[in-house]
């Protein structure tokens, strides 16, 4: 245990609050971090940059006390030390706020927080202090709201005030935008910058590069556990950050080209569903249509209806009765009665957002993910019975077209990093050439190569004629290759707009319309980076 | 703290050198525990382990035992594998045993070789509706399996115990709860093997059973059916998202283990008893749950576990009668064994790792990020 700064220790601005020096760590024959020499000093904003699977996590928890480095070692304020739990990071000044928030949704702001500080204080005294905290940073909170009447972004703020109350002087911040809108961003980033300026340090960890750009002065890259780079971002493009974080040239995706066909290949009118368990959000009057040879986009927060928007599109929800508006068709064939298989064999294709079992299964192997949307294809099944060649023969053709790097010629599918998984089985689907792709969070947690490649794959079905929606969190994703634009807002549809009329901005006050209730981030919280 | 981790490459001396490990443990745990019990431990030892395989009757008669247990732990795979824990294969082998027996009562006079295979098949149907109810249960009321199978399986055992001393009693059995005796057709004979003859009590259920595991290993690993099955136990939202019905799969393992432990109960009472009794099975409906177990839910490793299974019953009775060591001191015996086993089993794939008190915050966090997922994934039911 390290006790507090000594005096004769001056806190100047040479010395860095906290630095590493070699910190390596291994978890069996991985090495996620190698010789990490690291250093943030106080009031600087400081940006940790990397793939994931980059190592990122692993050095922070280590500085959170909670990991500890195989080898190397840690200094605070120019001395060693050795953090051993979270408490101990607390109590030096480190304040975390997760990725995926630890609240309890049932409590109020106040009693949450609470929770997490020592139990000396009066609740009174700690709802004022909730208060005045709160209002300092220009992010009000009222403590007795209940946890899970918050959007996400309030909810995020709750996080942030607890870190606050314990004077942190180094905040670490583990991607805390991908939940936002980009007005909440906004105040985020307003709220770090005057940290920052009475004298915080800011530890950011993100894979977006126009926001480090936008709020950070220096950049530590990790690629493949190494360090490979420290830079000051002013000086560098997006690009150049791309490139040091994949250690390749980006490529571009070719411009989008513009539709020619007017024929509607798929629409959607009056789709509403009730919430059947108390997380669901009820889906209200939705209704779109797409064009061959265009991509829609559908924009919104998760946890405003895009998982049961998801399950209603692919049929694994269908409504009770075939009566009502309630239509999914497919040209002039109506859908709506239809089960996944049947809706598959009518030519649509989907890819749900969760890789992990939904859109394929980890404990089974390449092989028999292949069969799992393709068991109705000629020569795989005879007779009940599988032929393996074949569908060995049908991954190997996906895995070779979409360049799924694995370990071995049919390895488990849990073997694969997220981004090779994902480029399997976005490449399952589009192989297939469907007439219409529906595909969820197509990019979530995969690496900016996969991710290029898999825009590249949906941008190519649709100059080919195919029709695809694609429901994102990213606007970055959206504004780079879809043609036309939706928002998705407590289980409601905005109007389809076309991607070069609207801004950002514009989109955003979309997302963030009426938020009642809205926001709740289940999906945002129910998975597991991979 | 301690936790297990799943290993991710199994070293294959490790797969040979465990099970042997547990025995020699299993052995000197016995060893210790019978000569504090005042009985010669190696003369015990021998009884256990050598004395039923010792002879060649010895060897049918422990395939015989093994016979019901392979069947069944079949069918129990099935379920298992498809995350449908059916506990019932005991009530389940009691409503086939009383199916095909009213068919063998009902036609005393028949001769015809047809006899034992409609019995046989009205023994899968009987056992099958008995497994059919459980799972229609869960699918309609989302009513819990094992509770269900389990209850049935005592309301079966009081409906033979009834229906012996009963509707079906032979009036001609001075009062003993039996019925009449199977016509000879309705009977499974003896085996006779060439050029050995007879082995001990080795009748034709047991090359049925080695069939039964040998269809049911390739069913689950080759056929697209097999593949739903596991489908819905490992991942059911995509089980769901493929297109297949989660209902369906479910009542169709329930019936297939069913219909098996009906099948059994058929051919242990066929070739055992050629009469209805109060008691049908020596446990062997819940005896198969270990077997399944045992054999990693692979019905072809369940001949195998079936194997070591009913040779370490048969030694605890030769053990019984031969040194007169009391039934609970055996039953001691083997549960030494099948918890030596299946902790080697255990211990070949997990390695058990000691966790500070700072790793397991992550830990939980991560498990119950991992329990949202499993929430979301049945929240789209």
């Amino acid at each position: 245990m390290t006790k507090a700064p000594r005096k004769l220790n001056p806190k100047s601005k040479d010395t860095p609050l906290l630095a590493s020096y070699g910190m390596t760590k291994s978890f069996g024959d991985l090495v996620a971090n190698q010789d990490i020499n690291f250093s943030i000093y106080p009031g600087e904003l400081h940006a940790l940059l990397g793939e994931n699977g980059a190592g990122k996590s692993t050095f922070i928890k280590m500085a959170y006390g909670l990991l500890q480095p195989d080898q190397g070692y840690l200094e605070w304020r120019g001395e060693r030390i050795t953090v051993t739990n979270p408490q101990q990071a607390r109590a030096m000044g480190i304040g975390m706020v997760f990725q995926h928030f630890s609240l309890f949704e049932a409590l109020t702001v106040a009693e949450n927080i609470a929770l997490a500080l020592p139990p000396d204080f009066t609740r009174q005294k700690l709802s004022q202090m909730i208060k005045t905290k709160s209002a300092e940073y220009g992010i009000p909170l009222n403590p007795d709201s209940i946890i899970a009447d918050l959007s996400v972004g309030q909810q995020q703020r709750v996080e942030i005030v607890r870190c606050l109350l314990q004077n942190p002087s180094l905040l670490i911040m583990d991607e805390p935008t991908s939940v936002l809108t980009p007005q909440e961003t906004d105040q985020l980033f307003q709220v770090l910058k005057r940290l920052a300026k009475q004298g915080c340090a800011v530890l950011f960890i993100s894979h977006k590069l126009d926001e480090i750009k936008q709020l950070t002065t220096r950049a530590t890259i990790l690629r493949g556990g190494i360090k490979v780079a420290e830079v000051k971002t002013k000086d560098q493009s997006t690009r150049q950050l791309a490139e040091l974080m994949i250690g390749a040239k980006v490529k571009e995706i070719g411009t989008l080209s513009t539709p020619k066909s007017s024929k509607t290949l798929f629409s959607v009118s009056g789709l509403s569903r009730s919430a059947e368990g108390p997380f669901d959000i009820a889906l209200k009057d939705i209704s779109f249509s797409v064009k061959a040879g265009e991509i829609l986009g559908i924009a919104g927060i998760a946890g405003n209806g895009q998982s049961e928007l998801m399950a209603a599109l692919t049929g694994e929800w269908r409504p009770a009765s075939a009566a009502g508006v309630n239509k999914i068709m497919i040209g002039a064939a109506d859908m709506t009665p239809l089960v996944p298989a049947a809706r598959r064999r009518a030519g649509l294709a989907f890819i749900p957002e969760e890789r992990n079992g939904h859109a394929a299964v980890p404990s089974m192997t390449l092989s028999e993910n292949a069969l799992l949307t393709g068991y109705d294809q000629a020569d795989v099944v005879r007779r009940g019975i599988i032929n393996h060649d074949n569908t060995l023969a049908m991954a190997r053709h996906i895995s070779k077209t979409f360049d799924v790097r694995q370990p071995s010629d049919d390895p488990l599918a849990s073997s694969l990093s997220g981004g090779n998984l994902q480029k399997f089985v976005v490449g399952r689907e589009i192989i297939k050439s469907p007439q219409v792709l529906i595909v969820s969070q197509p990019t979530w947690g995969v690496d900016i190569g996969a991710t290029q490649f898999i825009r590249t794959a949906m941008a190519n079905l649709a100059k080919q004629g195919s029709a695809v929606i694609m429901i994102s969190q990213d606007l970055e994703e959206i504004f780079q290759i879809a043609h036309h634009i939706a928002v998705l807002n407590n289980g409601q549809l905005s109007e389809t707009l076309k991607v070069d009329d609207v801004t950002p901005e514009h989109i955003g006050l979309l997302m963030g319309e009426s938020p009642t209730r809205s926001g709740k981030a289940r999906s945002g919280k129910a998975r597991v980076s991979s | 703290m301690i936790i297990l981790q799943k290993r991710k490459d199994i070293p294959t001396y490790l797969t040979i050198a465990v099970p042997i490990i547990a025995i020699l443990i299993t052995v000197l745990a016995g060893g210790i525990i019978f000569a504090l019990l005042g009985y010669p431990p190696l003369a015990a030892l021998y009884e256990f382990f050598i004395a039923p395989l010792s002879r060649p009757d010895q060897v049918g008669n422990l395939l015989v035992k093994a016979c019901p247990l392979i069947i069944i732990s079949t069918g129990l795979i099935f379920c298992y594998r498809a995350n449908v824990w059916n506990i019932g294969a005991e009530g389940q082998l009691i409503l086939g045993a009383m199916g095909a027996g009213w068919v063998a009562l009902s036609f005393p006079e028949a001769e015809s070789p047809f006899m034992i295979v409609a019995m046989a098949v009205m023994a899968m149907l009987a056992g099958a509706l008995w497994g059919a109810i459980p799972g229609l249960l869960k699918i309609r009321f989302k009513a819990s399996e094992i509770l269900v199978s389990l209850m049935l399986t005592y309301i079966a055992i009081f409906l033979v115990d009834w229906t012996v001393r009963s509707p079906w009693r032979d009036p001609l059995a001075f009062g003993f709860p039996l019925t009449k005796a199977y016509p000879d057709a309705g009977l499974i004979p003896v085996m006779s093997l060439p050029g050995i003859g007879r082995l001990g009590q080795l009748h034709w259920g047991v090359p049925v059973a080695f069939l039964v595991a040998i269809c049911g290993w390739f069913y689950l690993t080759r056929s697209l059916g097999g593949y739903q099955i596991k489908l819905m136990g490992d991942a059911p939202r995509a089980g769901r998202f493929a297109g297949f019905n989660q209902g369906r799969v479910t009542m169709f393992v329930m019936m297939v283990s069913g219909g098996l432990a009906g099948l059994a109960g058929m051919i242990e009472v066929s070739a055992n008893i050629g009469m209805l009794q109060p008691q049908i099975s020596f446990g062997y409906g819940f005896t198969a749950i270990i077997v399944a177990f045992l054999a990693r839910l692979n019905p072809l490793a369940a001949i195998a576990a079936g194997l070591v299974v009913a040779l370490a019953e048969l030694g605890g009775d030769t053990a019984q009668i031969s040194m007169r060591i009391p039934k609970v001191v055996t039953g001691i015996f083997n549960g030494i064994l099948l918890f030596m086993l299946l902790a080697g089993e255990t211990l070949t794939h997990y390695r058990i790792v000691w966790v500070g008190v700072t790793e397991k915050a992550n830990i939980e966090k991560a498990s119950i990020e991992k329990a949202n997922i499993k929430k979301d994934g049945a929240s789209h039911g």
